[in-house]
């Protein structure tokens, strides 16, 4: 059965219980006086002193800070009601494009709770957080297996800050090489996602656009035209944004490789490929992962994710510190066949001095590892290679269904070329015949209980829809969806205005963003 | 085993057929060079009583704050997170969405963001803050780069009371923006104001300073403002968001960026993460915040709504020139800060500082009874301080860690040798008894044991 609302309003005369519920801030249901937290006494022999003998008034705030005061089962029914006021993915289907909105299995938020790992405190001497270093070298090796490259740093903390790191690598490597200087310039696609040229900016960089051919893969000639001696690295979605596997990969990196750049992989859209296909294999040096998309770390409304980089030998000496160490002691040679003691060590700068450093504080997001890795395990290799092959199926049996019909006919395939696990419809046609927006079909999926795929990117299609359905999505879902995007292409045939002022049954209706730019509210307005 | 999928062979034929192809391979549009021809060399997949059983195994294998006694700091805390923050950031509807691109069916992350950014600016005394960044560090490193955009100047003067590791981060995103950092040291425990003066020049973009600082001692930040102010650079203060519960809030102080560790505010320790970090500017910086912010607006039919404001500053609209590459944060962690600040409350977060004033100076006395033992300093301190001793620092921790107790964290070479010790409300006055107790034998055994060692080389 797919979650869709079945038969969705067409206007909002008549607004429902929850659009009647004003929005309250927590601040508005403050009552001095009122409050949760019991604060023990602090038990201090001899009895307590005023906080100014031990602090100088002049280094003490004056008024408290204006927290809400709040009783804990009004806390709790705030954030509940506010809760009410979100879609999220168990709730229906999620086809956002780029982002992989797979299940997140609850057996891995069990056991990141286990107090061995949510307690842990990040300054433990390493000799007693030994499972938490085995379960992160555990991690290193699996991912280093699926990427095909043989070192791997778990530190970055999302995928831009994997890019980040994969460019700080990228000037540490020229520098060794002594070219640093001239090479100023970082190519992307112009399908790429807008992290990548940011963090080359970031990283002290010039972006370098290269064209996109008629098959939705890199020109070549213009990656030719544009790739010389300036060239620092060149930075590629493979699966790219539009869904397609490259068919000229290898000679792609094959140039960039030839002219002396580094080759940065943007794993954003792994699940298309475990187990099938290896950016090491391709040709690439650094590989940022998404463990919050391919590896089900739940998204938390944006984050908290981990962006775990796998690295070729000539990037190795640079990697982020501190790094995990597996050591073998004890019988060496294994000569008196007792299984050798192991042991796992963080190392700094000073075993590692060529590293670029450090790229946030301790050893990452663990907590993220504890998901991810749990994932894996239940997955394993097998499991892992038909995620990947039921997220291509299930993309192109969507795809099929929405070839057919009012789909087919209004929103086309923005390159004709079987995708992988997402695939990109451009909405101009919906606008030239219907005088509907991408943005108004968007909206009217709203009303029909569905979360819209990644509208208006990439850049380079019009109107542009890009639908990710994942391997978690059941054929019913699939159905459901490609059935509501057709309702809401025939109604529009009927009457253009129902999309346009779509949605009706959210809790709120289309927001004025364009005020909210203009005359930013950023806080409450507390007197 | 399962991989959480749905498809039958039934279904998967009848899919295949509706695609018009024969096999899943033929979707597979990757050319015959790049393709594994082998499986993933990983383990088979397990049942999820046996993914348990393999991970409580590990978990194991550490030491935690439960099953030991907890003093180490530097950064994270072992704080009570009620049970609250559990409960409500576990509820699928926080715990299972994406970042609010679609504000109407989004509008209790959009809200939750507000009244965090509410909170925070409340905190710091800052009319701006974004609604999270990833962790403390890096977020030190983000205002240095919107220091650079701000002042067009590439020169990063830090007082030696910075978190080493916020230092390191500093130091390897400097390498990208460019920038150039140079370092002032500590003396008695606080910036030294003159050599700062003497570091700070008409090239600076920015002084970095630590709030209280990594030692523990609360800077003064005025007198540090009017330094930095005075070369036309901006102030950054990294800070201990408990304690600006009661220090003077930095944005009264001159500060003009205030970031941080978001973990003390009812996030898991969590081996180091995920925690978020906080943002906070003046009004100047208001186009050049890194990260999300939320905005308050109305609806076509006039009602109160949010959504995602001033976006023309980020990586999705203005890409290379966007103010920062952020894109997923920690939104989850950020909302389980919101929850605890609720719960403490206006009253709750005073009491809660002043308890940690009270028994930290309390424990701070003690371990400065204790033979062998010094204090770094004797600036005033919230809930952490340096002291230092005259016998191996891993010996000492061995020992303590042996009766049960993780004493502290080593302090690096800079600072001295000896530890960091931090105090919560978690820590009750008869285990920081139990600590100088511990200690104290400690540094005996090591001394004695090192007195022994060299009568041997002698
Ligand atoms: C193609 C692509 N690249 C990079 C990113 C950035 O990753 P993150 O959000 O984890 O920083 C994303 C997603 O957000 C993406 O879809």
């Amino acid at each position: 059965m797919s979650d869709a609302v079945v038969d969705p309003p067409a206007t909002a005369e008549v607004p429902t219980p929850m659009q009647r519920d004003r929005a309250t801030t927590i601040y508005e249901r403050s009552v001095p006086g009122r409050r949760a937290a019991a604060i023990p006494a602090s038990g201090v022999p001899g009895g307590d002193v005023p906080i100014d003998e031990l602090i100088p008034s002049r280094l003490l705030r004056d008024e408290p800070a204006r927290l809400p005061e709040v009783s804990e089962p009004e806390i709790v029914r705030h954030y509940n009601r506010l809760s009410r006021r979100n879609f999220d993915l168990d709730s229906g289907i999620y086809p956002l494009g780029s982002c992989t909105m797979k299940h997140n299995p609850r057996i891995n938020e069990r056991v990141a709770a286990l107090p061995g790992h949510a307690r842990l405190h990040p300054a433990q001497d390493p000799a007693r957080a030994q499972g938490a270093l085995e379960l992160m070298w555990s991690l290193e090796r699996s991912l280093s297996e699926i990427c095909g490259l043989p070192h791997v740093s778990l530190q970055p903390s999302a995928g831009s800050h994997g890019e980040l790191a994969g460019l700080l690598l990228t000037r540490a490597f020229h520098e060794a090489n002594g070219d640093a200087g001239t090479r100023t310039r970082v190519l992307t696609p112009d399908t790429a996602h807008g992290t990548n040229p940011a963090s080359v900016t970031m990283a002290g960089y010039e972006v370098v656009k290269v064209a996109t051919n008629e098959d939705g893969g890199v020109d070549l000639d213009d990656l030719r035209a544009k790739t010389d001696e300036r060239v620092a690295c060149l930075m590629l979605t493979n699966p790219n944004t539009l869904g397609l596997f490259d068919r000229n990969i290898a000679e792609i990196t094959g140039i960039v490789r030839e002219a002396g750049g580094t080759l940065y992989y943007d794993g954003a859209n792994l699940n298309a490929i475990m187990g099938h296909s290896r950016p090491g294999d391709m040709g690439f040096d650094i590989v940022h992962v998404n463990l919050h998309k391919s590896f089900s770390q739940p998204h938390g409304g944006g984050g908290p994710g981990a962006g775990p980089i796998a690295v070729s030998e000539r990037i190795e000496p640079y990697l982020p510190v501190p790094r995990i160490e597996r050591v073998e002691a004890g019988s060496a040679n294994g000569s008196n066949g007792d299984a050798p003691h192991v042991r796992f060590e963080l190392r700094g700068a000073e075993d590692h001095p060529a590293s670029i450093g450090r790229l946030r504080g301790f050893q990452g997001n663990f907590g993220v590892f504890v998901r991810s890795y749990a994932y894996i395990l239940s997955l394993g290799g097998d499991g892992l290679a038909e995620a990947s092959e039921t997220a291509v199926l299930n993309a192109n049996y969507l795809l099929a269904r929405m070839s057919e019909g009012r789909a087919g006919r209004y929103l086309p395939i923005a390159f004709d070329r079987r995708p992988m696990h997402e695939f990109v419809l451009s909405g101009s046609e919906a606008k030239k015949q219907l005088d509907i927006k991408t943005l108004d079909i968007a909206k009217r999926l709203l009303d029909h209980n569905m979360h819209p795929p990644t509208v208006y990117f990439p850049l380079l299609v019009d109107e542009a829809l890009m639908i990710e359905p994942t391997e978690t999505e059941t054929r019913e879902s699939l159905d459901g969806f490609a059935d509501a995007v057709e309702a809401i292409l025939a109604e529009a045939e009927q009457d253009p205005e129902i999309a346009r002022q779509a949605p009706y049954t959210t809790p709120v209706r289309r927001l004025d963003e364009a005020g909210a730019a203009r005359n930013p509210v950023v806080r409450q307005d507390l007197g | 085993m399962s991989g959480y999928t749905s498809v039958t062979g039934d279904e998967r034929r009848e899919m295949l057929a509706a695609i018009g192809v024969s096999s899943v391979e033929e979707l597979f549009d990757v050319p015959a060079g790049v393709r594994l021809d082998r499986d993933l060399d990983l383990p088979d997949g397990l049942t999820e009583a046996e993914v348990y059983e393999r991970m409580r195994d590990l978990a194991a294998r550490n030491a935690d704050a439960e099953s030991e006694i907890c003093f180490l700091g530097a950064g994270m805390y072992d704080h009570y997170a009620p049970a609250i923050v559990d409960a409500i950031v576990s509820r699928s509807e926080f715990l299972t969405p994406y970042t609010p691109y679609q504000p109407e069916i989004s509008q209790g992350g959009l809200q939750a963001m507000f009244e965090f950014q509410t909170a925070m600016t409340e905190l710091t005394g800052l009319p701006l803050s974004s609604a999270g960044l990833y962790e403390g560090p890096s977020t030190v490193a983000a205002a240095g780069y919107l220091a650079i955009g701000a002042t067009k100047r590439r020169r990063f003067v830090v007082s030696g009371g910075v978190n080493p590791e916020s230092r390191d981060t500093l130091a390897t995103y400097s390498a990208g923006y460019p920038a150039q950092v140079a370092t002032v040291p500590l003396a008695d425990g606080l910036t030294d104001l003159d050599a700062l003066a003497e570091a700070v020049d008409s090239e600076t973009a920015a002084v970095f300073v630590q709030y209280p600082n990594f030692v523990g001692a609360i800077e003064d930040l005025e007198a540090i403002a009017a330094v930095a102010h005075d070369a036309g650079a901006l102030l950054i203060a990294a800070c201990d968001p408990i304690a600006l519960g009661i220090l003077r809030a930095p944005g009264d102080a001159g500060v003009d960026i205030a970031v941080g560790e978001g973990q003390p505010l009812g996030n898991r320790l969590d081996y180091g993460g995920p925690s978020f970090g906080f943002f906070c500017a003046t009004e100047a910086q208001i186009r050049r915040m890194p990260g999300r912010i939320a905005g308050e607006t109305t609806d076509v039919d006039g009602r109160r709504g949010f959504v995602l404001a001033l976006q023309t500053r980020e990586q999705h609209i203005r890409r290379e020139k966007a103010t920062h590459n952020i894109c997923t944060a920690q939104a989850l962690n950020a909302l389980g800060g919101m929850i605890y600040l609720s719960w403490l409350g206006r009253r709750g977060l005073v009491e809660l500082g002043e308890l940690l004033v009270r028994r930290t100076h309390y424990a701070r006395e003690t371990l400065a009874a204790v033979d062998g033992v010094s204090l770094l300093h004797d600036q005033p301190v919230v809930r952490e301080f340096a002291i230092t001793f005259d016998a191996p620092v891993g010996r000492v921790l061995d020992h303590c860690a042996s009766a049960g107790i993780a004493a502290g964290v080593p302090l690096a070479e800079e600072y001295g040798n000896g530890l960091l010790v931090a105090i919560t409300e978690q820590r009750t006055i008869e285990q920081i008894d139990r600590l100088a107790e511990v200690l104290g034998d400690g540094i005996a055994l090591a001394r004695s044991a090192g007195a022994k060692r060299e009568e041997v080389t002698a």
